[in-house]
């Protein structure tokens, strides 16, 4: 029983790492912004799965409502009101693209070195349910203060907002 | 399953969220790629978690899609002032503050 659900794990990530690292590059590389847009969603939906695999159901439907329905509907409105090219458009990168693809390499491979080295051979407990009424208990009792913050933050960011945005 | 390969997917995507970061043009694009970002990290903190079999990972995992979501706002307020400003949103374009 935990074999075959390890199997199926296995492969459901297999195929959600693969879709998304796809849909990444494509993101990055691709010559048209809403396209690019759309990308982000296929990634962020992945993230969401792998959240589930991670047994995080609150955390992955957390993601898909606010990731999905409320920052890429952003993005793209922000792409729209800033008539941001629709369609190909050549000239979407700058010119240190080549250091930017040299950079990142780099920190990817010193990241796998790192990862490699300090994290090898652990495994993540196969796990296939979370309870959203113990996530909802830990942030009402031990994460508190860290909540209320972030509740100021989002007001802040309102009102904030409101205020670049006017016009005046 | 290995925590690595989460981990090495996070690694992934934030590289990918770097590049888009610094080799992009349109500021609305950067933005995304710092979703991107935000994303990977987000992965990073839910496999800790669970590797440890610790909540802390999944409450930490929403406190960040709440500050992405905060962040999106006024990015996305600034950016429309810029574009309202200098009718582009061309990042090699805003250097008022270069020395």
């Amino acid at each position: 029983m935990v074999h075959d659900l390890n199997v199926a794990q296995q492969i459901s990530f297999g195929v959600l790492a693969a879709a998304m690292c796809l849909s990444a590059l494509r993101m990055a590389t691709t010559k048209n912004l809403v396209h690019a847009a759309l990308y982000l969603v296929v990634v962020l939906a992945g993230a969401a799965g792998i959240y589930i695999l991670l047994a995080a159901e609150f955390v992955a439907v957390t993601q898909v409502l606010v990731y999905i329905g409320a920052i890429v509907v952003l993005m793209l409105f922000g792409l729209f009101l800033t008539r941001a090219p629709i369609g190909k458009a050549q000239d979407l990168d700058n010119d240190q693209r080549w250091l930017a693809a040299v950079v990142c390499v780099f920190l990817f491979g010193v990241l796998i070195a790192v990862l490699q080295r300090a994290f090898k051979g652990q495994h993540v407990a196969v796990r296939t349910i979370g309870r959203t009424a113990d996530i909802g208990t830990a942030i009402f009792k031990d994460y508190v203060i860290p909540f209320e913050v972030a509740s100021v933050l989002l007001l802040a960011a309102l009102v904030g907002a409101v205020v670049i945005a006017r016009r005046d | 399953m290995l925590l690595n390969e989460f981990l090495f997917l996070a690694a992934f995507l934030f590289c990918v969220g770097v590049y888009g970061a610094l080799a992009r043009k349109n500021a609305v694009f950067v933005l995304m790629s710092i979703e991107l970002i935000l994303n990977a990290v987000n992965i990073n903190l839910i496999a800790f978690g669970a590797l440890t079999d610790n909540l802390a990972g999944q409450v930490f995992a929403l406190f960040i899609i709440a500050v992405a979501a905060a962040e999106v706002g006024v990015g996305l307020a600034i950016v429309l002032l810029i574009y309202r400003n200098r009718h582009s949103v061309d990042l090699g374009q805003v250097d008022l503050m270069k020395g």
